[in-house]
């Protein structure tokens, strides 16, 4: 496989909960296989005070797009004085991909927060703008076949905070094991309605 | 060709982007293809069995909910009947992300128009606009619709491909499961049918898609279009494909996972001032 969404790799994974939800993502940064150059990379980033994007794929492509997003929110809150609800963060960065149909960002968002009445919002795009929502979990990455795997067995509804960091880092943990690519610890961030807490892992270096 | 205006600063870039495709990293993929040696990452598809019939007043439309990227299932229950006004509706195959934005796109058409003119939209009408923008496209935009609604002049079963050609069919189906669908259509269909029978017919059509097709699977939905009542989509009308057992291991135990550093950040509800703006 040689790809440019296999050029840097990464592993992200987002999950439901009881009123909470969670996104998690591993932390290399390397040239394929070749060499990897950083084990701290952002993969997830804030938009609002509770949702995060993460965003997988090429990393040049990756800051891009986060700038990008950063730069709209910034703007939207400025015209509206009002926060962007995840549900509408999604539809825009669906249009935002979908714009650059035939020149694409080579990265495939992942959306997860709580909307207004602290309910979870997950949803996932391929690389040119096709969203599709979950209500359990979505993946994305170079390990996303691991991730579904995973996921698929150990997701279970109405998890609290505490249950959803263990299966959310369990899952990406023995994923990321199974891709060369991605691994080399791992960030969790568990958004809750009254506070966010994010957690480093300990992962295999290898 | 008219001079094109080089952007002074992101604003300006922005502002150039309203609405229209975007094609500003063009040049950089294909330099980036050429050094990397790649082949283009696959999008997501919905290797699909669509299939519409017309009755006697009434459309009826129904599609499998399974959409795929390569060999992977990437949504065991996606949505593949789009609304496009209260009397039209369609079903669709290929490119995913082609298919969501124009359908929207088709979507907000109508409605202008529908304010503009103060009149239901024809069928006949999306169809024009649709083939039109497919042709513009050459095939580029990859979505293959079976497209159906009832308005004032009755009810209209079309097919639309991805280059912009239409037919106007009695039944009909697509994707990559339209063979299967399509043996089930040509020995049962009838113009004669009754919505019930009809309903069954399409869903029969599209199990067959299902269980014959790799890149159909899941649930079958359904759309009904009548003139009385306009569009109901029957989300999930048969589920043959449940899963066949459920997790009953016990969940991790707290602390299972090594952490390294947490940081906990506490959200505070901030009840602002009223500030009046000129």
């Amino acid at each position: 496989m040689s790809g440019l969404m296999e050029y840097n790799g990464s592993a992200i994974v987002a999950m439901a909960g009881e009123n909470c939800v969670g996104i998690a993502s591993d932390t290399r940064h390397g040239i394929r296989q070749l060499q990897t150059v950083s084990c701290n990379r952002q993969k997830t980033f804030q938009v609002t005070d509770q949702c995060y994007v993460g965003l997988s794929g090429l990393a040049t492509d990756v800051q891009t797009v986060s700038q990008l997003l950063n730069f709209r929110m910034k703007l939207f809150t400025l015209r509206e004085e009002r926060k962007m609800q995840p549900r509408m963060i999604g539809n825009m960065i669906a249009s935002m991909l979908y714009e650059k149909r035939f020149g694409p960002y080579f990265t495939e968002p992942v959306v997860a927060g709580l909307d207004g009445e602290h309910k979870p919002y997950l949803c996932t795009f391929d690389f040119i703008g096709c969203l599709s929502t979950a209500e359990d979990f979505v993946v994305s990455g170079t390990t996303a076949e691991q991730l579904f795997g995973v996921c698929e067995s150990f997701w279970r509804p109405g998890m609290n905070k505490d249950e959803l960091f263990e299966t959310l880092s369990q899952c990406l943990l023995s994923a990321a094991d199974r891709d060369c690519l991605a691994g080399w610890g791992g960030v969790v961030h568990i958004i809750t309605p009254d506070e966010i807490i994010t957690k480093k892992l300990k992962g295999r270096m290898d | 060709m008219a001079a094109v205006e080089e952007p002074q600063d992101y604003l300006d870039v922005l502002q150039s982007h309203r609405g229209g495709f975007s094609f500003e990293n063009c040049k950089r993929n294909a330099y980036l293809a050429s050094q990397v040696a790649i082949k283009p990452p696959t999008a997501m598809k919905s290797g699909t069995t669509i299939c519409g019939i017309q009755l006697k007043d009434v459309v009826i439309l129904a599609a499998d909910t399974r959409s795929t990227c390569g060999p992977m299932v990437a949504d065991k229950n996606c949505e593949k009947l789009h609304f496009i006004a209260k009397n039209v509706y369609c079903a669709g195959a290929g490119t995913a992300a082609d298919l969501q934005h124009t359908t929207e796109m088709m979507e907000s058409q109508m409605e202008l128009l529908r304010m503009a003119t103060g009149t239901q939209p024809r069928v006949c009408t999306v169809v024009r606009r649709l083939s039109s923008m497919l042709f513009k496209y050459q095939g580029y935009v990859g979505c293959a619709l079976v497209l159906g609604g009832v308005d004032v002049t009755g009810p209209h079963l079309f097919q639309i491909y991805p280059h912009g050609s239409t037919d106007k069919l009695p039944f009909t189906s697509m994707g990559s499961g339209s063979l299967a669908a399509m043996a089930i259509l040509e020995a049962e269909y009838n113009e004669n049918l009754s919505v019930e029978e009809g309903k069954k017919l399409v869903a029969k059509a599209i199990r067959a898609g299902i269980f014959n097709d790799l890149g159909s699977g899941s649930n079958v939905d359904v759309c009904v279009i009548t003139k009385d009542v306009g569009g109901t989509i029957l989300r999930n009308f048969e589920k043959p494909n449940e899963r066949k057992f459920r997790a009953k291991h016990a969940a991790f135990p707290i602390g299972t996972t090594p952490i390294m550093k947490q940081e906990i950040t506490k959200l505070v509800s901030v009840e602002e001032d009223v500030v009046m703006r000129d």
